[in-house]
């Protein structure tokens, strides 16, 4: 209750800490765990599996039996969420009692679910990884966009141009490798679509996100059905970029087959990344970047044009998303399907909020998404006692959850969706 | 390309042009009323150019990517003069097609077939009639500055208990219809209060928040359709038992033509919404909200029960909106009843710039340019996708009426842009 912290300037009076955060996790902690370790059963016996191919060494499987592995990991995500308590109440970060509390309460559930089954724990990862992908790269879009004050809601429109653009010139070039390099293009010229309306004509960022979604959608829907499926052997067959496998890391026990095993778009992925962490963060560019998302009128004053470094930003992030984009064609599936990037964008968005505008936050908001879709898929396969859809519906509960518990009132970048107009 | 003019798709835009193209005498500068009135004009026209540019657009694309004329540009240089023939053939079918496809169909107008003549405009009004409605869902929690993306599962959530209602329940007709529509309206209330709820009390923002009730309401549609007692008895697909008459809104103009009473109900929802929005305390408070927050707090407004309440109506109104569908055109509940209508209101919306009776002309727009493309897709081949980009791109116009003047070197008006949503902090 002491106010008297470190007192900043502008305000005055530091409201007291709430102990409403660490409540609710206490609350989740006990409430979820304890249902687990209430269905799990008890005479069963739960299974993971941690080896996928050839490693240095193998992991043994781990059976163990499911009610009391259910309630161990609710313990552990009960202590964590007490951790978080005085953490909190000292204004310090609950990032890591947080993580451990729902990666305990994970698997609480798994052991209940995969009761009597066997769980490939690794497969589960490789996967999620995977569909994680086109996540993180919107997410990266996002961030980039948003952090030079510029909404980006059409992220989804700039997957879906890659997505189509890599798979069309991936065919008629008979090159995957040239499809790599069109989807980031087919996103950037969504980009500029996008920082036109936004940076110069000054349209609300969120109504020409909306709409240029839906121009895209329609775009490539009628040149779907005039080209590529008239002839799809020419307009839409592009070949698919190869696993590569990363000598001597990928021979890491879980970590090798899930990280190094990829094709090159998730290459591609860990260095956007950390590309957008080091840019955003250590570089002069970067501290543009903010100064312009944050206070323009300041950054104005000391000579930044701030309209064009939104506008480069902002196709930046575009061809990020675009080469995003190109993994639904030239990295999955290889043809392009009407509408294929199916809310992707969106997710991504819920992600860059989830994850507090920050790119690692993003990360890890992007891979928590992918991680459910593939537990959905991974479930269905061994048979759970859910039904498939309120395992489909999972994720985007644990997300209304998550943004309205844990997250709360989240702050963007202080300038994010107001045009800039220099005052006279 | 002079064609678009006479071709364009709905009356609303022949009254619009008259206007446009007689423009009354510039008044002077002088009272608010006369400004205010240019402005008007200048915004009309503004709008009707907008078609105009996206029909032009539209139309580029349709014959570039026209089988005939690219075979007759194969050989352009020995015969140009086939490759303009194409190019009028495919253009003027296509808009033929859509036109005839949205309003009239004039051949059979020519025979006296009155079913038939009036079908499409019929199609059109039939298609319009839940875009209408969904669009005063996305606009009414516009004015308060709530952007809600989550007409899509307000209406998917609302087919759920308006739907069993309408084929579970034994009552008379009439209360029977009363009871099914209700139903889905407080159904839709609901799922859009969560989302007011969570922005007033917690922040959570409304765009996420909406975007995962949507999935949410989705794949609980889904789950419910498997249910017994919910599935039509005897079938393994995901679909509902048959409305009975007591629960369906009957045709207007008798069995040939599907345009039925839901139509009549969207009129006074648009009606009843703009009373509300402008003549009521509860509408002041809306429109003040979202004009500035902070201000509205600062004299004493609740906010955050205003967000709320501004949820309510608008989730209701999603919840009438996809009883046009079951209740109206489908008379069943399926896993596609809502179709992309609760996406398709947002661009209605956007281009109704959140005011009920825009937004009652911009669904008629919508819904005539999608029955149409429905004909111009069966007729000529043109696929339907096309329409998405005349949307599109007619919104996106209307957003930046500058790009729309500096196209046709206008000058004057308001160049002030389409501003409705909020920031992230706003």
């Amino acid at each position: 209750m002491s106010a008297a912290m470190t007192a900043v300037p502008e305000a005055p009076a530091i409201a007291p800490v709430s102990p409403r955060r660490p409540l609710a996790m206490v609350a989740i902690a006990v409430f979820l765990g304890g249902l687990f370790t209430w269905l799990a059963p008890a005479g069963q016996v739960t299974t993971f599996i941690f080896n996928l191919g050839q490693q240095f060494f193998e992991i043994p499987d781990w059976s163990v039996n499911s009610r009391t592995a259910a309630a161990a990991f609710a313990l552990i995500a009960v202590l964590a969420a007490l951790a978080a308590w005085p953490l909190h109440m000292r204004r310090r970060s609950v990032l890591w009692p947080s993580a451990i509390m729902g990666a305990a309460l994970i698997m609480s559930f798994l052991s209940w679910v995969a009761s009597d089954e066997s769980l490939p724990v690794t497969g589960l990862l490789q996967g999620s990884l995977l569909l994680a992908v086109p996540l993180v790269f919107g997410a990266m879009a996002g961030v980039l966009c948003e952090r030079s004050g510029v909404i980006n809601i059409n992220i989804e429109g700039q997957l879906l141009a890659g997505a189509f653009m890599g798979a069309v010139i991936g065919s008629l070039t008979v090159n995957v490798y040239l499809g790599l390099l069109a989807a980031p293009l087919a996103g950037a010229l969504i980009g500029v679509l996008l920082a036109t309306f936004a940076t110069r004509y000054f349209v609300d960022q969120v109504v020409v996100g909306v709409v240029l979604n839906v121009l895209v959608i329609g775009l490539t829907g009628f040149l779907y059905s005039r080209f590529l499926s008239e002839d799809p052997d020419r307009w839409n067959n592009p070949p698919r970029l190869p696993n590569i496998t990363i000598p001597v890391l990928s021979e890491i026990p879980v970590v090798g087959p899930v990280m190094f095993e990829q094709n090159l778009i998730v290459y591609l992925m860990y260095v956007t990344v950390i590309l957008v962490q080091l840019g955003l963060f250590s570089t002069r560019w970067g501290l543009r970047v903010r100064a312009v998302g944050e206070h323009p009128d300041a950054a104005a004053s000391v000579g930044i044009r701030v309209n064009s470094v939104r506008f480069r930003t902002v196709v930046l992030g575009a061809a990020v998303a675009g080469l995003g984009g190109a993994f639904f064609t030239l990295g999955s599936v290889g043809a392009f399907g009407r509408e294929m990037t199916a809310g992707n964008g969106f997710i991504a968005l819920a992600a860059v909020i989830f994850g507090r505008w920050t790119p690692l936050g993003s990360l890890g908001a992007a891979l928590l998404f992918g991680f459910a879709y593939n537990l959905q898929n991974v479930l269905s396969i061994i048979g759970s006692p859910i039904p498939s859809q309120f395992l489909l519906m999972a994720p985007y509960l644990v997300t209304l959850i998550a943004v309205v518990g844990l997250v709360g009132k989240v702050r963007a970048p202080a300038a994010d969706g107001i045009p800039f107009r220099k005052s006279a | 390309m002079s064609e678009e003019r006479s071709e364009n798709p709905t009356p609303i835009l022949d009254s619009r042009t008259r206007d446009t193209l007689h423009p009354p005498a510039e008044p002077p500068p002088g009272t608010s009323a006369e400004i205010r009135r240019s402005v008007l004009g200048m915004n009309l026209l503004v709008s009707f150019l907008s078609v105009v540019l996206a029909l032009v657009i539209g139309g580029v694309l349709i014959v570039i990517s026209s089988p005939e004329v690219l075979s007759a540009a194969f050989y352009f240089f020995d015969r140009p003069a086939d490759t303009f023939s194409a190019i009028w053939q495919t253009l003027s079918s296509a808009y033929s097609a859509l036109f005839q496809g949205a309003i009239v169909n004039l051949s059979a107008l020519s025979e006296g077939d009155l079913a038939r003549a009036f079908y499409p405009m019929s199609e059109s009004i039939t298609i319009a009639s839940p875009l209408i409605v969904a669009g005063l869902a996305v606009a009414i929690p516009f004015r308060a500055g709530l952007f809600n993306i989550g007409a899509q599962g307000q209406m998917t959530f609302a087919a759920i208990g308006g739907g069993y209602v309408g084929f579970a329940l034994a009552l008379p007709a009439g209360l029977h219809l009363a009871a099914s529509v209700i139903m889905a309206m407080v159904f839709g209330a609901v799922w859009a209060g969560i989302a007011g709820f969570l922005k007033a009390r917690t922040g959570a923002h409304e765009v996420i928040t909406t975007i995962m009730l949507n999935y949410i309401a989705l794949y609980l549609l889904s789950w419910v359709l498997n249910q017994d007692w919910f599935q039509r008895e005897g079938r393994n697909d995901p679909i509902s038992p048959i409305l009975p008459d007591t629960s369906v809104f009957p045709n207007l103009f008798g069995l040939s033509l599907r345009v039925h009473a839901g139509f009549l109900v969207a009129l006074v929802a648009v009606g009843v919404m703009w009373w509300i929005l402008n003549r009521t305390t509860l509408g002041f408070r809306i429109n003040t909200v979202g004009a500035n927050a902070s201000a509205a707090r600062t004299a004493g407004m609740n906010v955050g029960r205003t967000w709320i309440v501004a949820m309510l109506l608008g989730g209701a109104m999603a919840g009438l909106a996809v009883t046009m569908n079951v209740n109206g055109t489908d008379k069943v509940v399926t896993a596609g009843v809502v179709g992309a209508i609760g996406f398709d209101a947002i661009t209605v919306a956007l281009l109704g710039r959140a005011s009920p009776f825009g937004v009652l002309w911009a669904g008629l727009l919508f819904g005539a340019l999608r029955a149409g493309g429905l004909t111009m897709q069966a007729q000529t081949g043109t696929p339907i996708d096309i329409v998405l980009v005349l949307q599109a791109l007619i919104v996106l116009f209307i957003a930046a009426p500058a790009l729309v003047r500096a196209v046709f070197r206008i000058r004057g008006g308001s160049s002030e842009a389409m501003s409705l949503a909020k920031g992230w902090n706003g």
